[in-house]
């Protein structure tokens, strides 16, 4: 591939040339092979790379947790000793946050976000290259941890429990080490995409006719920004703590145990809405171009998103509702999580309405957004309930807590990442998954998933503290469990057939064509997979809908009967 | 406009959809309290947190009944199936403000109703008259403690470490060497009993479902809490265990409450305190003879 400067000198297509103007200052040897993937700077290939790495890491992850169900499938179980349980749940919770969820919605982002701008590349190619192999580094780092003693003192690595006195070894070593190479990566990632939104759109398109998708991206990338900074000084103290004798989290030392929980949580509760911000953006993309119908309130769902992410950022000692704290603090931090139901059910509203009067079609995308619908509707009123302080004096720690954050994380996240994977794969590999196996994936899943989590509510109901790695005879706690543990792994039969879908369809796919499924934004303009350049011509956005625009005025040209109705105007 | 009146319509139908939810979850609590409300029955506070819970869950399900089956209804009445256009609407703003006004009253009557019940949760009643006698309480500024209006209960002090607790029952008598437990807190019931928790290592969580809250035990803090074991509970045992990670053994960090009566409960103390006079003395006679240079018998 030519490394060239692609300068198009008019957009408009009464005054554009047959041939785009091309000046070429050098040509290098097109690089192929293993080399075109981890020397490239191409946004695409870097999406790909981060959709893949985390899909690896959230198998390991799913096998993690397909191993605690199993150790918690019967009462007194010796299936794992207390050492490996609460590894296993450390290692679960870690990697599907900072290496499945946050990764994988940079994937989306760094392929797409350029994409449905009408960018030829993110602003900062070769940062984006760093901001991959940071995530990598951070990834192995933490995984290398099982050959030296992995970290056991759970993905909250509350302090003094993981000061040495307490947990010496590697293990909360690598996971400091973890937070912050991951943390430069989305830092870095963060910036990238800031720049990019900000300047690199198709002409037209103002702040206003921005796909929700990218909206949600810049909303990631700015919580990135005001969070990570601060788990970033939270994990360094904690690494000087263990190694260096200082006493920032020790009591007997003039430290403070609750600093390390306000530390954390500061950057803990935000990281919950940065990985679900950038799920609501592909639900925002996918209700639309499956029902037919722009979506509802383009204005009001941005905004929602907005406050969503500012309120998110206010409210983290709900977490620390049982700390000895003032009761004052109690109430701000309860009324500021309820404060969130109402953009929340603000947001929840406009996608039934974007869904309401289209003519829906029934494909494995809209299945997994729709399912995210209905599920995170649950995360939210039990979040509703968790954050009145007086119940989660009953609540916390609990299953319940366990079951309210895997319907927000799971029926949330994985499922938007699902809708997102079935919508945008024949995009990046310019075929089709199959709809078959697709739907039958998503049953298994949706089932698989409510039969392992809806029960725990009532396990946490009826007094089953978290992080425990057995438990007693103690009255239906032994056939909740195997019920819950029977719906894991439903659930994993479900993930395993979109895996084999995935894989099989990149050689046995139908060929999707630049736009299989009649999509709304730029990325469907070009062909599936997009050359290195996307696009040839950039061309200019009038609506949040530019593809529909297109396809309308390409129908009224060629005099096609069946024209749609009016273009989207904004 | 046809959109407005098939919302009206969708509106009207909503209505009785959610009298039914309710009515279904009010006629079915009672048998299935125990799967789907928190424990409760072992201290007003925790029957008053359940009370609570319910109010939000009647109000959660009338939610949930109500948006599911909005969603429902429009993937069945709007699939392309049907063959039908697509209405091209962009948005509306009266319904817009409708649904975000009507979340936020739904927001500030449960943070009323929160409030409302807040007083019945957090502070402790008086002891009955029939109860322990109790003493008054030393104030413990700068903690998030709440005294009985008498200002009187028992104390005892809570410590978790790694991986138990242990109950120090203060006896009023500074004098004298609190009686002390490990594992099973014994409690006399009618008698506001006032916990103050705290750890001597990590952080710990103190959790008895059916007397109420969890509070976590930091060193360093005070962590108030109370309950008042009804008269009809004597003899029960309470259990529990530790809620927050601990290390290795988190899941054998156990505890329970014994409830005992009033005059029981005195004459367990005062065979406590006997047995660690006895042993207290015992160990001084042992020492004596160690001191002197002699050998143990």
């Amino acid at each position: 591939m030519a490394a060239a400067d692609v300068t198009t000198t008019k957009t408009t297509e009464q005054t554009l040339p047959k041939v785009p103007l091309l000046t070429a200052h050098s040509v290098e040897q097109e690089v192929t092979g293993w080399r075109s993937w981890v020397l490239t700077t191409d946004h695409k290939k870097i999406g790909i790379m981060y959709i893949v790495a985390a899909l690896v890491f959230f198998v390991l992850g799913g096998v993690e947790a397909l191993l605690i169900r199993l150790q918690l499938g019967t009462p007194d179980n010796t299936l794992l000793d207390p050492q490996t349980y609460n590894a296993m749940f450390t290692m679960h919770g870690t990697t599907m946050v900072f290496l499945f969820v946050i990764p994988i919605m940079a994937g989306f982002g760094n392929y797409f976000a350029p994409l449905q701008i009408g960018a030829r590349d993110m602003a900062f190619p070769k940062l984006n290259g760093l901001s991959f192999w940071f995530y990598m580094a951070g990834g192995v780092v933490f995984y290398s941890s099982l050959f030296f003693g992995a970290p056991e003192a759970a993905w909250t690595t509350y302090a003094p429990l993981s000061d040495d006195a307490y947990t010496p070894g590697f293990g909360t070593d690598a996971w400091i080490f973890l937070v912050h190479l991951t943390g430069i990566s989305s830092l870095v990632g963060a910036v990238n995409f800031v720049v990019t939104i900000a300047n690199m759109r198709a002409p037209g398109m103002g702040w206003g006719r921005m796909p929700i998708f990218v909206w949600t991206i810049l909303i990631y990338s700015v919580m990135l920004i005001i969070a990570l900074p601060v788990i970033a000084v939270g994990a360094t103290l904690l690494l000087t703590d263990r190694h260096f004798g200082t006493n920032f989290y020790d009591v007997t030392g003039g430290g403070d145990p609750l600093l390390w929980q306000h530390l954390f949580w500061f950057f803990g509760h935000p990281e919950v809405y940065i990985m679900i911000i950038p799920g609501f953006g592909i639900i925002s993309e996918v209700l639309p171009v499956f029902s037919r119908k722009p979506i509802f309130g383009y204005k009001a769902v941005a905004a929602a998103t907005a406050s969503i992410a500012f309120l998110g950022t206010l409210v983290w000692a709900h977490h620390m509702f049982t700390t000895p704290s003032p009761t004052a603090v109690l109430v701000f931090f309860m009324i500021g999580s309820f404060l969130i139901g109402v953009p929340t059910g603000v947001k929840i509203f406009n996608w039934i309405f974007t869904l309401y009067q289209g003519a829906i079609e029934f494909k494995t995308p809209l299945l997994f957004a729709v399912g995210f619908l209905s599920m995170f509707l649950i995360g939210g009123i039990s979040g509703i309930v968790l954050a009145t302080f007086p119940i989660d004096w009953q609540l916390h720690d609990s299953y319940f807590v366990v079951a309210h954050f895997h319907y927000v994380l799971v029926g949330g996240a994985m499922f938007s990442i699902a809708s997102g994977i079935y919508y945008w794969y024949p995009k990046m590999t310019g075929r089709m998954m199959s709809e078959t196996l697709g739907k039958w994936s998503f049953w298994f899943m949706f089932v698989g998933f409510n039969i392992t989590f809806l029960i725990q509510h009532s396990l946490g109901l009826d007094g089953m503290p978290r992080r425990i790695y057995e438990y007693g005879d103690i009255g239906n706690w032994g056939t909740w469990n195997l019920i819950s543990t029977i719906g894991s792994f439903v659930l994993g039969i479900g993930l395993l057939l979109s895996f084999i879908n995935g894989y099989r369809s990149l050689k046995n796919g139908a060929i999707a064509g630049p736009d299989p499924w009649r999509g709304n934004t730029l990325e469907w303009f070009i062909p599936s997979p997009p050359p290195v350049n996307n696009f040839d011509v950039v061309p200019t956005v009038r609506s949040v809908e530019p593809l529909k625009d297109i396809r309308q005025e390409v129908a009224s040209r060629s005099g096609a009967a069946e024209a749609a109705p009016e273009p989207a105007a904004h | 406009m046809p959109a407005q009146s098939s919302v009206g319509r969708l509106r009207q139908g909503l209505i009785p959809l959610a009298a039914a939810a309710t009515a279904t979850l009010l006629f079915a609590e009672p048998a299935a309290a125990d799967w789907i409300s928190p424990e409760r029955g072992g201290s007003p506070n925790a029957d008053a947190i359940h009370s609570l819970y319910m109010i939000l869950l009647v109000v959660g399900l009338i939610v949930f009944f109500a948006v599911e089956g909005l969603l429902l209804y429009t993937l069945w009445k709007f699939k392309a199936s049907r063959g039908h256009e697509a209405k091209q609407i962009h948005g509306n703003t009266k319904l817009e403000i409708g649904w975000t006004g009507g979340a936020a009253v739904l927001v500030v009557i449960l943070a009323i109703v929160s409030f409302a019940k807040l007083g019945e949760i957090r502070n402790p009643p008086n002891s009955d008259p029939a109860g322990f006698r109790v003493a008054a309480i030393a104030e413990d500024p700068g903690t998030n403690q709440k005294l009985p209006p008498n200002k009187q209960g028992l104390h005892i002090k809570v410590t978790g470490y790694q991986y138990g607790w242990r109950y120090t029952y203060d006896d009023g008598n500074p004098a004298t060497q609190d009686p002390y437990t490990y594992r099973d807190l014994y409690a006399p019931t009618q008698t506001t009993v006032l916990l103050s928790i705290t750890s001597s290592d990590v952080i710990h969580s103190w959790w008895i479902p059916e007397l109420g809250g969890k509070f976590d035990a930091v060193d360093g803090f005070n962590n108030w809490t109370w309950f008042k074991i009804p008269a009809d509970k004597a003899g029960v045992s309470f259990r529990g265990q530790c809620a927050e990670l601990c290390g290795r053994n988190h899941a054998n960090m156990t505890a329970s409450v014994k409830a005992l009566t009033p005059s029981e409960f005195d004459a367990w103390l005062t065979a406590k305190r006997t047995e660690l006079d006895q042993s207290a003395k015992d160990a001084a006679a042992q020492r004596a003879v160690v001191e002197a240079g002699k050998e143990l018998k």
